[in-house]
């Protein structure tokens, strides 16, 4: 498939950026901060998102959605990205619905695509439970009691986590903390018996949580995939996340780099426009390769989950082991760049600084995804 | 069966017949190229043969024009025709710098006269050329050039002289820049002239290199005499008089393209993790060094996206989109990643790779062709000149 993208995706891309610009600028998530908004995220403009058939990407048309595949959601992740916009998109569009779609029951797709469609319930992924990625290392159990189970464990970094109406957790029915065997999901209701949750604030103004099960009671209906062993499963989701991850990673990047071009042919000192200074210039086209490259990992590996789901791990690892690093350095070079008013909390590019960290971060950092790119290669 | 499933099985059948045992050992080297010309040795009868074949059916250089000595392949069965080679391991059968880079200009600002006399002997492997660009005060700065060719009525008298001239000394013809009009701004009064290496007044000197190889000489011409035609409106000078630097350009963007997807194709053979566990060890299903380690996987990180970048780049040419300076942008990161992956595998060899003469290291191949890669960074244009012209033509700067 010609790594490109067709005429009905560059639509939707045109669409996307034309909407967010005027509906979800940067200023609306400073807004959100500014107003310690509840929710940390507009629930009208996600209900306009959903009318345009974004919260159902990936949704399949007879489950309501607009079908668009992976490439389609990576399209909307990088535009979001571009504008720093904040919504359930990548919790509840992405993984809750990448999980349902491949792994749920019948019945759990019949109840839960549609709503997810229409925008009508919001689900979060919990998977680490300590301050670097490893699924892993999930510690969390899940005691089998009676016909169901009973769950017990501490899960940190959870996007979304204080305003799901779902959490699909990932516990350990069997085995121990570091052994890829004995894992199993679950879907639970956010209010049930034994869950609480304690809204995290993060350095980028964006949702997240940390969630205490405290003996929550499941029954074998509330099992995704296969108990014991979850642990493909679950990375088969967490890999559509890293891409997605990254997709927006590289809006963001992408933006910010052009907010730093734009300022290098204003801004003048000894004289001439700044951007006239080798010195500069060497490291804005070595910046630009940079994100070429990262661009092109970040369409393969979405094409990859379209065309071949269970083999996209190493791609994707790819993917955002190279957002991570080219958004991090253009998140650097953008703050160096614009010197002093870089700094300052009234310019957006500390926003754009702050996202990227924690986009990083999310399902496995550079480090994470080059080491496991490494042992894939056999070394 | 549609018709490009009928070549490709009729193409298959061909090469089985006709590709000599000896020429599929898949062996890409540079020593184990056929570059042809009329002082070639061929290393054996079978690359003889394997060159007489291909060129008699057009195949060495598959999509020219039949009348050119060409194939006269579309796209797709070019593509088809390369992808039957690589299955079975055949060697290329030709490679040489009239098909890299004088074709491309000839088929682009040539005459049918010019193309009709020099393409064939080209694809037969009959003529070797080569490429008068830089001479000593002209290097990043090419439009500098000072190599000087004054009009004399009936020919054209060239003196001065080119530096990095690959295999000059082993070349028939060169293709050279010069300087037609001194009075003219630095662009504008270059031309673009063929010459005969035999022509009295051309020598050259090979420079050796800190490799201890020497790909390249200095070529002098000496009050070179060269006729204004070579037959019958067979003009020596490729497109008009002083727009050289038209032709010069098209064929510098057409190097930095080659020279970058030589760099991610060396990619294709052996990962470097596999090469370094090899020479350094496995420890626990792990790299023994994990410095190294971990350097590697990186580089191979790079090495992956850069490659999927040209393709990238290649799918939206054909989409008809992306930027013309972006071969700019694959030079510079090819070249460069390509000086990084040979320093990891120097790495990864440590005390033994050193060996410069001797069985042991095949006398020092990894250490030369490390050496080689410095020169991937200056040659068609230096890391520095491609990142101004990103920052120029891209990036939109001022001034730059």
């Amino acid at each position: 498939m010609p790594l490109v993208l067709n005429e009905e995706l560059e639509m939707l891309r045109e669409s996307a950026r034309g909407f967010l610009d005027e509906k979800a600028p940067v200023n609306a998530l400073r807004k959100l901060r500014d107003e310690n908004n509840p929710d940390g995220f507009s629930r009208d403009l996600w209900k306009e998102m959903a009318e345009m058939g974004w919260a159902g990407i990936l949704v399949d048309e007879d489950h309501g959605g607009a079908d668009f595949g992976f490439v389609g959601a990576g399209v909307l992740a990088e535009e979001m990205g571009r504008t720093l916009t904040a919504s359930p998109f990548l919790s509840t569009s992405v993984l809750a619905a990448t999980a349902l779609k491949q792994i749920a029951t019948d019945a759990h797709r019949q109840e839960f695509l549609p709503k997810i469609a229409a925008g009508e319930v919001l689900f979060a992924l919990a998977v680490d439970e300590t301050r670097k990625h490893g699924p892993a290392k999930t510690a969390m159990m899940a005691e089998k009691s009676g016909n169901g189970f009973k769950l017990s464990g501490d899960k940190t970094f959870v996007a979304d986590g204080h305003v799901a109406d779902k959490i699909i957790v990932a516990a350990r029915s069997a085995g121990a903390a570091g052994e890829q065997d004995g894992l199993t999901l679950f879907l639970l209701d956010a209010q049930s018996k034994g869950v609480s949750v304690e809204r995290t604030m993060m350095v980028d103004s964006r949702n997240a949580a940390r969630i205490k099960f405290d003996g929550v009671e499941a029954t074998g209906d509330d099992v995704i995939g296969e108990v014991d062993g979850g642990y493909m499963a679950l990375e088969g989701v967490l890999n559509a996340g890293r891409a997605g991850l990254a997709a927006e990673m590289s809006g963001a990047a992408q933006a910010g780099f052009e907010m730093t071009m734009n300022y290098l042919k204003e801004r003048k000192q000894f004289g001439s426009e700044i951007g006239s200074f080798q010195a500069l210039q060497h490291r804005a086209a070595h910046l630009y390769s940079e994100i070429e490259l990262m661009k092109s990992a970040i369409l393969k590996s979405l094409q990859d989950l379209d065309a071949h789901y269970g083999m996209a791990g190493p791609i994707c690892s790819l993917a955002k082991a190279k957002a991570g690093e080219v958004a991090k350095l253009a998140s650097q070079e953008a703050v160096q760049m614009h010197g002093g008013i870089g700094m300052t909390d009234e310019y957006d590019i500390g926003f754009y600084m702050k996202r990227i960290r924690v986009a990083q971060e999310m399902f496995g950092d550079t480090a994470f995804h080059t080491d496991r790119l490494a042992q894939m290669r056999g070394y | 069966m549609s018709d490009l499933e009928t070549f490709r099985t009729e193409t298959r059948a061909w090469l089985e017949e006709n590709c000599p045992k000896e020429m599929r050992d898949g062996a890409g080297g540079e020593e184990n190229i056929c570059w042809g010309g009329k002082e070639w040795v061929f290393q054996s009868d079978a690359q003889k043969t394997w060159l007489d074949r291909m060129a008699a059916k057009g195949w060495t250089v598959p999509a020219w024009p039949k009348e050119y000595g060409g194939g006269g392949l579309s796209k797709e069965e070019v593509k088809t025709l390369k992808s039957e080679m690589r299955a079975m391991k055949a060697r290329s059968p030709l490679e040489s710098f009239g098909i890299w880079m004088l074709a491309p200009a000839l088929l682009k600002y040539g005459t049918h006269e010019q193309k009709a006399h020099f393409l064939p002997p080209i694809a037969r492997g009959e003529i070797r050329w080569c490429q008068g660009y830089s001479e000593p005060n002209a290097g990043s700065d090419l439009a500098s050039l000072q190599c000087k060719c004054e009009d004399q009525g009936d020919h054209w008298l060239v003196n001065g002289q080119k530096v990095w001239t690959s295999y000059a000394d082993k070349s028939d013809w060169i293709f050279v820049l010069v300087r037609t009009d001194p009075s003219a701004t630095k662009h504008n009064g270059i031309s673009f002239i063929l010459v005969d290496m035999n022509a009295p007044g051309v020598s050259t000197k090979p420079i050796k290199l800190i490799s201890g190889k020497s790909p390249f000489c200095e070529t002098f011409f000496d009050d070179v005499k060269v006729p204004k035609e070579y037959g019958s409106d067979i003009s020596a000078v490729v497109g008009d008089i002083n727009r050289g630097w038209d032709v010069a350009k098209y064929l510098l963007t057409h190097e930095r393209e080659m020279i970058s997807a030589g760099g991610g194709g060396l990619l294709g053979s052996r990962g470097l993790g596999e090469v370094a566990a090899q020479k350094v060890g496995v420890k626990d299903g792990k790299l023994a060094d994990p410095v190294l380690r971990s350097k590697i996987a990186q580089a191979e990180i790079d090495g992956w996206a850069f490659l999927l970048t040209l393709e990238r780049m290649k799918d939206e040419a054909k989409a008809g989109q992306g930027v013309g300076a972006n071969s700019s942008m694959l030079k510079y990161y090819g070249t460069e990643f390509n000086k990084r992956r040979f320093e990891l595998m120097m790495d990864a060899g440590g005390s033994d790779e050193l060996e410069w003469e001797g069985a042991r290291t095949d006398d020092g191949k990894l250490a030369r062709g490390w050496l080689r890669t410095k020169a991937n960074s200056i040659e068609g244009g230096t890391s520095e000149v491609q990142l101004n012209i990103i920052a120029k033509r891209i990036l939109d700067l001022p001034g730059a």
